[in-house]
């Protein structure tokens, strides 16, 4: 018969990814149920997701241009630095804890039906896409108002979305692993993106950290480059990139990535008997 | 051709008996760990936990087109076993080999969003049990028309009604098609009609040649679907065959033995000055070679005891409890002037009398119509298992008696055709 199995007590049977693409409709489906599913019973409905960053912004100009009087690179309008970097961080922060919670959010299904279960925080991606996608309207929005338009670098924008998403799986995966064991991780993951939002370029420019003798230190943060790499993908070379922050961005999030699969692998069949 | 082959499985479980002390945060399990390292002596980390077996060396082979079905008492590894082939858990020792793709169906309606409509969580549901869109699509309206919700596939699912729901999760299993389907008490939900189409379902399924594994604790059902069955006894496979052998072993081994109570010397006895028992039995009288008690066997019981005054006036009441408590029925005899010596009493039940389930009696010795001399609580217990014939429809019966009356159906005026 095509379709057979060996169940034995390692599980690491040689079909995993085999298998993992041919639930490839289930992950679909499971991303489409959790974005219809995110604003029913609001008022607002998708609006949401436009007034989350638009206000987030509006209060960050506020307070880092006017009242902290932060400088923006030079040439590029405050507001556009701070939605630019906003948004591609936003992705990274939603993505990260939509992941790192996505076994525990779904343990109906892990304790009743088998699938690989690296579907479910592959499909929790889907959510911080479509925000993503949303906010970076608002961005081309802001750039008409400003009358700003991208140059050439625009096509490097799929490489930092990628960037991005691997980033985030690399740590997310780690956390839902231990946040079936340890419910911990639930508190944790907003406190790190919390952090992280001061730690990464967002509120200002890398250009005011360049000069600092930890700039290297400040470089291992995989997402300064990711961040800054997208700004200068939006808004050309007046945004401030060091090309270099790259490397550590792919070094780190590789290794993260590479570590993060293979303990989520080790430690997916006892799910069902922690959650 | 055999589909599925279980070799040595077994499943291992660490109870831990420090419910209060597991380290379900990061916070106690460093404290636990610094505890354990500063105070080695401490007897609760050996103590505290404690391996259970779930399932032990278990070997089977099911062949295609096999109606298996799982019987056994609760805890008995029916559920581990399920889990195990269903692929949610692994074992912790030994291997299984399936050819064949796999639905389980451990609980009807796996994934429903409560805020998606029914036609959505049909699409989900379908998708988490390993169907396809093109098959989904396909049976779409046959699952629509099966679940009998075709006005309501545009309401979210948290509308349903609990039928509704049953029904809908029900149906979209019915209509996977894998070669090998698992099913766990699902029978042990919805209305009459809808276990009558579930069943009739599922006999469908096995006709085409597919393999079904199925556990339930309604033997009824067990019969009427299954052509082979495993009995598990706290984790191991103690016998295989067919059905209705392995349905009589089962019985035997759950109907409660205490149906007999006695004691050989007055000094041993309980009772007081007034009265001994002497022995109290419930004697039933099998209808076939199945030595159980189920709804069609009558049952006589037999009272005795000493009475140690030179003369009394005395009768017996008998009480009849369902397992929860609640008195069925109470009885009496006439009362009697007795002299010192043995006085025996005895009550018949008949057959298709009380309805399946646990009973509890106790006898009571009443003086001058008035006074309880003695009274014997829960003296007896015994199951009264199911049985049926003529009927397709297997959910629990309800009512704690289940008599058979006169009560007929005849056509009184016919329709003339012209």
């Amino acid at each position: 018969m095509s379709h057979s199995v060996t169940i034995k007590a390692d599980g690491s049977e040689k079909d995993y990814w085999k298998d993992l693409w041919r639930n490839k409709q289930l992950l679909w489906i499971l991303s489409k149920r959790d974005i219809s599913v995110r604003y029913k019973q609001t008022l607002l409905g998708m609006a949401w997701s436009v007034v989350r960053p638009l206000m987030t912004m509006l209060i960050m100009v506020f307070v880092f241009s006017f009242v902290a009087k932060l400088r923006p690179d030079p040439g590029v309008p405050y507001p556009l630095m701070v939605l630019g970097g906003l948004t591609i961080w936003l992705f990274f922060a939603n993505t990260f804890s939509q992941i790192s919670s996505s076994i525990t959010l779904n343990s109906n299904l892990v304790t009743k039906v088998y699938f690989p279960r690296l579907i479910m925080p592959l499909s929790a991606v889907a959510v911080g896409f479509i925000d993503f996608l949303i906010s970076l309207v608002l961005f081309i929005i802001l750039c008409v108002w400003y009358q700003y338009a991208p140059g050439w670098q625009i096509v490097f924008m799929p490489l930092f979305i990628f960037l991005t998403f691997m980033t985030s799986l690399g740590f997310g995966l780690f956390f839902a692993v231990v946040n079936v064991r340890f419910r911990d991780i639930g508190q944790l993951v907003p406190f790190i993106i919390q952090i992280g939002f001061y730690v990464c370029p967002i509120a200002y420019s890398s250009r005011l950290v360049e000069d600092s003798w930890w700039y290297k230190y400040y470089n291992l943060n995989p997402l300064v480059g990711i961040i800054d790499g997208f700004r200068w993908c939006l808004l050309g070379d007046q945004a401030f990139f060091n090309p270099a922050s790259l490397y550590s961005t792919i070094i780190v999030s590789l290794i993260a990535l590479s570590i993060s699969v293979m303990y989520f692998r080790k430690k997916e069949n006892t799910f069902v008997d922690h959650i | 051709m055999s589909v599925i082959t279980a070799e040595n499985i077994s499943k291992k479980y660490i109870i831990d008996h420090k419910s209060s002390k597991r380290s379900n945060s990061i916070r106690d399990l460093v404290s636990d760990t610094f505890d354990s390292i500063f105070k080695p002596n401490k007897e609760e980390n050996s103590k505290g936990k404690e391996e259970f077996w779930a399932l032990r060396d278990v070997n089977f082979s099911i062949q295609q087109g096999d109606r298996v079905g799982i019987v056994g008492h609760n805890g008995a590894g029916k559920s581990t076993l399920l889990k195990i082939l269903s692929r949610i858990t692994n074992p912790t020792t030994g291997q299984v080999k399936i050819s064949g793709r796999v639905a389980s169906l451990l609980e009807v309606g796996t994934g429903f969003h409560p805020e998606l409509t029914g036609r959505e969580n049909i699409f989900l549901n379908g998708a988490i049990l390993g169907m396809n869109k093109d098959e989904i699509r396909r049976s779409f309206d046959a699952i629509v028309d099966f679940a009998g919700v075709e006005k309501f596939l545009d309401t979210p699912v948290k509308r349903y009604s609990s039928g509704m729901y049953v029904r809908l999760g029900f149906a979209i299993a019915a209509h996977l098609e894998p070669e090998i389907l698992i099913i766990d008490e699902v029978l042990a939900v919805g209305d009459a009609e809808f276990q009558k189409k579930c069943l009739g379902k599922m006999r469908d399924v096995s006709d085409s040649g597919r393999t079904i594994l199925f556990v339930s604790h309604n033997l009824v059902a067990v019969q009427a679907l299954c052509n082979k069955a495993f009995f598990f006894e706290k984790g191991t496979l103690v016998d295989q065959g067919d059905t209705t052998h392995i349905v009589t072993t089962y019985l035997s081994k759950i109907s409660q033995k205490n149906l007999e109570r006695q004691w050989e010397s007055l000094n041993e006895a309980p009772g007081n000055d007034q009265v001994r028992i002497k022995s109290f039995k419930l004697i039933p009288e099998y209808q076939d070679n199945l030595m159980h008690i189920d709804v069609r066997t009558p049952m006589q019981f037999q009272f005795e005891f000493w009475n140690l005054e030179e003369e009394a006036n005395l009768n017996l009441s008998m009480h009849l409890y369902s397992y929860t408590g609640e008195c069925i029925f109470n009885v009496g005899t006439t009362s009697q002037n007795f002299a010192k010596g043995l006085v025996t009493g005895s009550c018949e039940i008949p057959g298709h009398f009380l309805n399946d389930g646990s009973y509890v009696v106790s006898m009571m010795i009443v003086k001058d119509t008035s006074t309880v001399v003695y009274n014997m609580e829960e003296a007896l217990s015994f199951d009264v298992e199911d049985y049926r014939e003529g009927v397709t429809w297997y959910g629990k019966w309800p009512g704690f008696i289940r008599p058979q009356l006169n009560f007929s159906i005849r056509q009184t005026e016919p329709v003339v055709n012209d």
